[in-house]
């Protein structure tokens, strides 16, 4: 049986590779002006590579061939207007195409830079590109819309009767946030307003936390662990707590109960509850985006721990660290399996803290 | 650094992907699975609301049940009571009765004995001053036959009439 099974998975692994147009070019040799392709082992970039964004979704590299997914680049230049391409026409980052390149140096460094004929940077395009995130985090919104639509059409068809198969794996967590999470923070009367969005907000952060622990294609991109989708989040959950803001929410802010000297003539209460305001999704994008990306690294870290033993005495020393790597990998996976469920419901219960505050009565 | 400044290509996308897909999952998923979750929690309550009221019905007919029953004991007893009273009464009344009589009886008895001691005492006198005057006549035939009796008998008489 489990070898039908591991012959199954290779079926599916083949699948993947050959369904995306895959393109396949000899790296260049060692020597190669580009860093990031010459043969030496350079823990930082290998590690960055594994945990930030990037332009096309790499799969594995095989000899010196890069096999890679292209992902679509959406760029708008001041001087040539809106262009669209996949990320195949770069080559891996080695090509300049219609006058855009990858930069690999300086502070523009991994971001798509326009040059003129002579190959001067002439500045940054608006790069509004599907990148490895934005499509891990679309695979993860058809994975949701397919759950939660049939789950819903099962509860919709079961009305009244025991939940079945798929709603009953989403309905105990569905409930969980609402009786554990919404409930107790917003409040028994109101909470229902919200339940929609601390939902979405929940099963978006678990499921991409889950599928960035799975390094196989199209799971592994580190949606979650990526500052830009964080700080997306934060912002919702930043404006849906002001919209809701009711009067007795926005006088604590403008106007609280303090001794007259603290607003007056210096409004130093107002400024302290102000950048209150802003710290708490601050906050929130930023313990979702570390806490993340620090998993992500500390896995890559122990990876490389293999080839920098290999590197600096030899392949036998590289060989006999790689099971202490691999079992100290295999523990920070099982602690981010952990986190991720953790960071979802912190993320999901403050947000709900926050509404609660900002639909607060006053007491 | 770049990975800890937001990139604004990946913040404008996901806004709109996420935003989409709060407005699709709340539509198609969260309202029908949340409603139905809701309908759910009331039936149920509902359900388990009319089973206690079942219950309590049950216990109030229970109640009643034993209510009648002790009544019933109790309408039982008062009837006993009644029959065992009267049956003593007409005991009672019929031993009076009984006494009452058997002293009229007894009384009549009495009196009869009585007149009829009267009659054979009478009777008796009767017969035995007859006898006596019987006897006497024989005795004093026999007494009388030769002189030397006679005049024993009269000198008893005398001694008899003396001693007076």
């Amino acid at each position: 049986m489990k070898a039908i099974k591991s012959q199954r998975y290779t079926a599916f692994i083949l699948f993947f590779l050959l369904s995306f147009s895959i393109t396949s070019t000899p790296a260049f040799a060692e020597g190669d002006s580009h860093d990031s392709h010459s043969k030496e082992f350079i823990p930082g970039e290998y590690i960055m590579h594994h945990v930030a964004d990037a332009f096309e979704w790499h799969l594995a590299t095989i000899g010196e061939t890069h096999i890679t997914v292209p992902l679509p680049i959406i760029l708008y230049s001041k001087t040539s207007g809106w262009h669209a391409f996949m990320s195949s026409k770069f080559d891996h980052g080695n090509t300049t195409y219609k006058n855009f390149r990858i930069s690999h140096h300086g502070e523009n460094s991994g971001k798509i830079e326009e040059v003129n004929q002579q190959g001067e940077v002439i500045g940054l395009p608006l790069n509004l590109s599907i990148t490895k995130v934005v499509a891990g985090a679309l695979f993860s919104v058809v994975l949701l819309l397919l759950i939660f639509v049939s789950a819903a059409k099962s509860a919709k068809r079961r009305t009244g009767q025991a939940p079945k198969g798929i709603q009953n794996t989403v309905e105990p967590i569905i409930l969980f946030v609402r009786d554990e999470i919404a409930k107790p923070a917003i409040g028994d009367k109101k909470y229902e307003k919200f339940m929609p969005f601390l939902l979405t907000l929940f099963f978006f952060i678990l499921l991409n936390n889950l599928m960035g622990l799975i390094p196989i294609f199209p799971f592994g991109a580190n949606v979650t662990g990526n500052i830009a989708v964080t700080m997306s989040l934060a912002l919702f959950t930043f404006a849906v707590t002001n919209l809701n803001g009711n009067k007795h929410y926005w006088k604590e802010i403008f106007n609280p109960d303090v001794p007259m000297w603290l607003k007056f003539p210096l409004p130093l209460m107002p400024i302290i509850e102000l950048s209150g305001v802003i710290t708490k999704p601050f906050v929130l994008m930023v313990r979702l985006f570390a806490n993340m990306m620090a998993g992500h690294m500390i896995v890559t870290v122990f990876i490389s721990l293999i080839f920098i033993f290999g590197k600096l005495m030899g392949t036998a020393a590289g060989l006999a660290i790689s099971p202490v790597s691999i079992v100290f990998s295999l523990f920070i996976l099982m602690l981010d399996l952990l986190v991720s469920f953790i960071q979802a419901y912190v993320f999901t219960l403050l947000s709900a803290l926050y509404f609660g505050m900002a639909k607060a009565e006053h007491h | 650094m770049g990975f800890v400044t937001p990139d604004f290509g990946t913040l404008f996308w996901m806004t709109i992907i996420f935003g989409i897909l709060l407005v699709i999952l709340k539509k198609f998923a969260w309202k029908p699975i949340l409603t139905a979750l809701k309908e759910r929690e009331t039936s149920i309550a509902n359900a388990l609301s009319s089973a206690d009221k079942a219950r309590e019905e049950v216990k109030d007919l229970k109640a009643d049940h034993e209510k009648i029953i002790a009544q019933a004991k109790k309408e039982k007893d008062l009837i006993i009571k009644e029959a065992r009273d009267l049956k003593d009464k007409l005991l009672a009344e019929a031993k009076t009765q009984a006494s009452g009589e058997g002293q009229k009886i007894v009384a009549a008895a009495r009196q009869q004995i009585q007149a009829e001691k009267q009659a054979a005492i009478s009777e008796m006198r009767k017969q035995i001053a007859d006898l006596s005057v019987l006897i006497a006549e024989k005795v004093i035939q026999k007494e009388l036959k030769d002189k030397a009796s006679q005049e024993n008998l009269v000198e008893d008489l005398l001694k008899d009439l003396k001693l007076q």
